[in-house]
């Protein structure tokens, strides 16, 4: 048996959160390794935020927003693909996995898109294995 | 207060540049001393050893300056002690408080830096690859030792307590007069803070389209300072160069901007930023039109933890651990 990774998801509160619902709605399966925080767009979220969570010794992150187009604030979840994509940049030039770190576009209707992602992630973490910051502070 | 304040410097691991800005003083140093004592300031100026230090009575230096960051046993061991024998210790300039240029060689394994300086660099003449090493008996009676390198380097504040920070490279001389002055005034600032100004480098800078009622727009090329001379009115960002001046401390009045460079984030954070390098990307990566010119701007600057993190490297809670891990993982490999 393989470990079980924690993830710490940052959910937009229109699209993913919407979608993490939906999927609890459907009855879809998914492993319970993501803790999701409800941000109010995937905007909001800093990339101090994710270098904070994997320093503390999360297995994975993973932001979730609106698809283009539908973001609830027009821009935000462009703004947050710029960042992210220079961020996971940032974190393979400082030495720490970037294949740990994800960005997904999950709208509100995407149930099972959001349980099959989770699912997908969740593998994928158990192959890299535990966190190698493990243990905190 | 009738006494003098009792003033301490220590060079840690840095290259005496904060040092020089204090020098730098020149007169007005002369001027201060009617109200500071200098009791130790070593190993550059003034001539009392580490084993004085070690001698002095616990909390009887009222106002200790350390600059540079943490980097050989030497270095651990001095600023533990002159954080004994200190009341208020300040991490001077952006090695002590931060990590500074040399913590990027934590993005090395000490192997590498080691064939670097000591092997493969041109200058190096060295056929049997001598590495220096922390014991060697001469003539098979003579024990010479010399501090041992760290598996990684360190802030200050990350190995003691330290009461208040410096940003700068090096940092602006007048922040010693001012401690000075409020230790004498007994109006010390809030244990744990950066003794800034508090404004980005952006309100120092003449540079800011706001000054001149003009809005900011979205950068839609990435321009290096080597793809041509920028215009030196118009902001840097606006014109596609990378500048860290929104995030950065400008208690430097933009003295880089002023030459043409764009900033590069000595100065520290503003405040309530944890993470330096980060923030940058934030605030950097906000500014760009498209997810075109982001994948244009990774190819232009090939390493973002070099980039991001030139100063602060260290500071960064992740950077640390993964420094932490990288010999144990080297040695694996």
């Amino acid at each position: 048996m393989s470990f079980l990774p924690n993830i710490v998801g940052f959910a937009c509160q229109w699209c993913t959160y919407a979608g993490a619902d939906l999927a609890g709605n459907l009855r879809a399966k998914y492993p319970p390794s993501i803790k999701l925080i409800k941000v109010p767009c995937s905007g909001r979220v800093e990339p101090e935020h994710v270098m904070e969570a994997f320093a503390k010794g999360a297995d994975g992150v993973m932001i979730g927003g609106c698809h283009f187009g539908d973001c609830h604030y027009k821009t935000g979840n462009y703004k947050t693909a710029n960042r992210m994509k220079i961020l996971a940049k940032l974190l393979e030039d400082s030495g720490f996995d970037a294949r740990r770190f994800r960005l997904e576009w999950i709208s509100g209707a995407e149930g099972y898109r959001f349980a099959e992602v989770v699912e997908e992630f969740t593998k994928e973490l158990q192959q890299l294995g535990p966190n190698p910051l493990k243990g905190g502070e | 207060m009738a006494d003098k304040v009792k003033t301490a410097f220590l060079l840690a691991g840095g290259c005496a540049g904060c040092e020089m800005s204090v020098v730098d003083l020149s007169e007005k140093l002369v001027d201060a001393l009617e109200h500071l004592e200098i009791v130790f300031w070593a190993p550059t100026v003034a001539d009392v050893k580490y084993a004085d230090l070690e001698e002095m009575p616990d909390k009887s230096i009222d106002l200790a300056f350390v600059d540079g960051m943490i980097r050989n046993t030497e270095n651990l061991h001095t600023v533990k002690v002159l954080r004994q024998k200190s009341k208020v210790l300040v991490a001077f300039g952006a090695c002590a408080s931060l990590g500074g240029i040399a913590a990027m060689g934590d993005l090395h394994t000490k192997e590498e830096l080691f064939s670097q300086a000591y092997k493969t660099s041109f200058s190096t003449d060295n056929p049997d690859g001598v590495y220096p090493t922390p014991e060697y008996l001469l003539d098979g009676k003579y024990d010479l030792t010399i501090p041992a390198i760290l598996d990684h380097c360190s802030t200050i504040d990350q190995v003691v307590d330290v009461e208040y920070y410096v940003g700068g490279c090096p940092p602006h001389p007048s922040f010693v007069g001012k401690l000075v002055g409020a230790i004498l005034a007994g109006d010390l600032p809030p244990v744990g803070s950066w003794l800034t100004s508090g404004k980005a480098v952006c309100d120092s800078c003449t540079r800011n389209p706001a000054l001149t009622g003009q809005e900011r727009l979205p950068v839609g090329e990435i321009k290096r300072t080597i793809d041509g001379r920028p215009d030196p009115n118009a902001c840097l960002l606006q014109q596609g160069y990378m500048c860290f001046g929104p995030v950065t401390q400008g208690d430097c009045g933009g003295s880089c901007l002023n030459v043409n460079i764009p900033c590069r984030g000595c100065g520290g954070p503003i405040p309530g930023i944890k993470d330096f390098g980060a923030r940058c990307v934030s605030t950097l990566a906000s500014s760009m039109a498209s997810e075109e010119v982001a994948a244009q701007f990774i190819e232009k600057y090939n390493d973002m933890a070099k980039m991001f993190y030139r100063y602060s490297h260290t500071a960064s809670k992740l950077n640390h651990r993964v420094a932490e891990m990288k010999e144990t993982q080297h040695a694996k490999n």
